[in-house]
């Protein structure tokens, strides 16, 4: 989860100490570690599409193609060169976003997640914002009545966060939420009634029903998120509420908290001006790791909730061997994940003053 | 005093000794306080009481289950709620859920245990060579290292056995694959602790190869830190190891893996929650157990790392 911290004080005594060889050193650092991490990313996923696979062709043909087409196939396929060559070839489809055609939907993979993307990027940011403005709170007051009662209640909250299955917890929620008590609506991102009659612009339904002003759409699409949003949202919490917890304990161990004190700030300031202000930066690091765990966390979760994201995608696919589109789905969900994680580490270092000291 | 109580508490004296008299006293010494530490965090202790219910059950599945776990009765017990016959109901081929549930704990512990035992090994010997070795070694180690640490867990995991085939030897494969780095990073910071310490030029000195010393001087001590990441990754072990199996990619029918049950359980969720509820409950609380353990022992063996 967490990447390799690089440090501009680290760049900085390689480069020999000027601060714009510094950052120089810095950047281009950073992104020879952002080009590998990809390069291994596809590394992984060519590996799993063309080597695991015994024989590539007969599972594209089935065992009852002549020789014949067999050997053209395999021609086709470019699967006579070489490996480092298909590897290119490969590498050259990806980045041209090119992830063959998915047999299950008959379209172009690449067509199938621009249009299943959004379900899940609206599902994910709307768990991580549960999360971080309930997680936050619950985090900061744990730590301040450290020891206490409410402190063990926030702790076992968390550990039973850690222990759970998620899709487990929420085929329960269903029961509870849809069937018992009717607060939820069916699975799914939107009523049938609804399905064909409003048109999306962006694919975030919640943005496109409050830009068109169908207020009856945006209600119907909250009563739909809420449920597999908070679920998500209660799994970021607990990552984040103990973080958190954290955070502040080291902040309230500094020396500038015990002379707030003694210049008479109420402790209400102390703690949410001060000290929450000082472990900002490292908070907003670990909320971006969190939104990049929910992304992939969206997988199992979309699943149980019929949502139509690429988790679902993902997941229909494997059921129905449709390689294309799982190993499409892969590159695509890793590429998010690994650029969140790249992204919350440069945040890191821009906003940490003490980083760019000297 | 007594004289029952005489004999242990000079058995305490001895194992508590300032001077000890011999190396097995001195490692048993230091395990004892390693234990009465532990002994002092009520949650952990109640983790190890959940470890150790888990290895009962599973040592004893074929006494405590009251049916078999892979036959049902289709004709007279599908989908029964719980009751005195089936105390945790049936499902929809009539198989006692109890019954597989306490099966499921021998394939729980196997998924675990392997891949304890194929990861951590890896993340020891990457983390020990990178970090004794130094140089380009360790930086191309690490460098691997971190880019294995970059990429998601279970669409990795998901992707490798839907190219592998489903199955349970296949999800331990893809879990391995993925779960080696955290290791390797700590191994590697042992090991830079230790590395330029006296013993280690004593050692070197005396002419042993790196190979020796990398094996019977470095990784030893590596050993505490190492099994305290292990148990607490043990629960996310077997959620993923849960989770392939209720995409169907785990375990195959009519093994009685949790999260397998789980997806059958599914389609009767509304109806019959129990067939999909009891399995669950199982995976919440080993999970629970080995998250409360890994954290006793990490206040145990490693009292910096502890957040108080």
């Amino acid at each position: 989860m967490e990447p390799h911290r690089l440090s501009v004080a680290e760049a900085q005594a390689e480069a020999g100490g000027s601060n714009a060889a510094a950052h120089f050193a810095f950047v281009a650092r950073f992104l020879v570690i952002a080009i590998m991490t990809y390069l291994g990313l596809l590394a992984v996923t060519f590996f799993i599409g063309r080597v695991i696979p015994i024989d590539p062709v007969l599972a594209v043909l089935g065992d009852r193609a002549p020789a014949s087409v067999v050997e053209r196939t395999r021609r086709e396929m470019g699967l006579d060169l070489p490996l480092i060559q298909q590897f290119y070839i490969y590498i050259k489809g990806v980045l041209s976003g090119d992830f063959g055609r998915s047999v299950l939907t008959t379209n172009t993979v690449m067509d199938d997640i621009r249009r299943v993307f959004p379900a899940t990027i609206e599902l994910a940011t709307f768990g991580t914002l549960i999360g971080s403005v309930v997680g936050i709170p619950l985090g900061v007051l744990a730590a301040v009545k450290r020891g206490s009662l409410f402190d063990q209640i926030v702790r076992v909250i968390g550990l039973i966060g850690y222990s759970m299955p998620i899709f487990w917890l929420g085929l329960l929620s269903l029961v509870l939420f849809y069937a018992k008590l009717q607060w939820a609506a069916f699975p799914g991102r939107l009523d049938v009634a609804y399905e064909y009659s409003f048109t999306p612009i962006t694919g975030f339904l919640l943005l496109d029903s409050a830009i068109q002003g169908q207020w009856d759409v945006f209600k119907d699409v909250l009563r739909h998120i809420l449920l597999p949003a908070s679920l998500l949202g209660y799994f970021s919490l607990a990552y984040i509420s103990s973080l958190t917890r954290s955070f502040i304990l080291n902040e309230l161990s500094q020396e500038y908290v015990v002379a707030a004190r003694a210049k008479g700030l109420s402790e209400t300031r102390i703690i949410w001006g001060h000290a929450l202000r000082n472990a900002a930066v490292p908070l907003v690091t670990v909320i971006a790791l969190s939104y990049a765990g929910l992304l992939e966390g969206s997988v199992l979760t979309e699943m149980v909730f019929s949502w139509p994201g690429i988790g679902l995608y993902v997941t229909n696919s494997l059921q129905n061997a449709d390689m294309n589109a799982v190993l499409g789905g892969t590159v695509v969900i890793g590429s998010v994940f690994i650029a969140i994680n790249l992204f919350a580490d440069l945040l890191y270092r821009l906003l940490d003053p003490r980083t760019k000291a000297q | 005093m007594s004289a029952v109580e005489q004999p242990t508490m000079s058995r305490r004296g001895w194992l508590l000794s300032e001077r000890p008299a011999s190396r097995w006293q001195a490692s048993l010494g230091r395990a004892y306080a390693t234990w009465r530490r532990f002994l002092a965090n009520r949650l952990g202790v109640f983790g190890l009481f959940i470890i150790i219910v888990l290895l009962s059950i599973a040592a004893f599945a074929d006494q405590l289950a009251t049916y078999s776990p892979v036959a049902g009765d289709l004709k007279n017990a599908r989908l029964l709620p719980p009751s005195a016959q089936h105390w945790l109901g049936t499902d929809d081929l009539g198989r006692d859920i109890y019954s597989r549930i306490i099966y499921g704990s021998r394939l729980t512990l196997v998924v675990v245990m392997l891949v304890a035992v194929i990861a951590a090994p890896v993340g020891l010997l990457v983390g020990t060579v990178a970090g004794y070795a130094g140089g380009w070694t360790d930086s191309v180690l690490m460098r691997v290292t971190d880019i294995f640490l970059a990429f998601p867990k279970l669409i990795l995991a998901l992707s490798f056995v839907a190219a592998l085939g489903p199955g349970i030897e296949n999800a331990v494969l893809a879990i391995a694959i993925t779960a080696w780095p955290p290791y390797a990073r700590i191994a590697r910071a042992e090991t830079l602790t230790v590395r330029s310490s006296d013993y280690i030029k004593v050692v070197q000195q005396m002419g042993a190869s790196p190979f020796r010393i990398v094996l019977r001087h470095i990784m030893p001590m590596c050993n505490s830190s190492l099994i305290v990441r292990v148990t607490l990754d043990m629960a996310g072990i077997i959620l993923t190891a849960a989770g392939l199996g209720f995409v169907g990619l785990g375990a195959q029918p009519p093994l009685p893996e949790w999260g397998a049950m789980i997806a059958s359980g599914r389609r009767f969720i509304l109806d019959q929650w129990w067939v999909a509820a009891m399995p669950g409950m199982a995976i919440l609380i080993v999970s629970l157990g080995f998250n409360l353990l890994g954290e006793g022992l990490r206040d145990a063996l490693d009292p910096r790392s502890s957040d108080q």
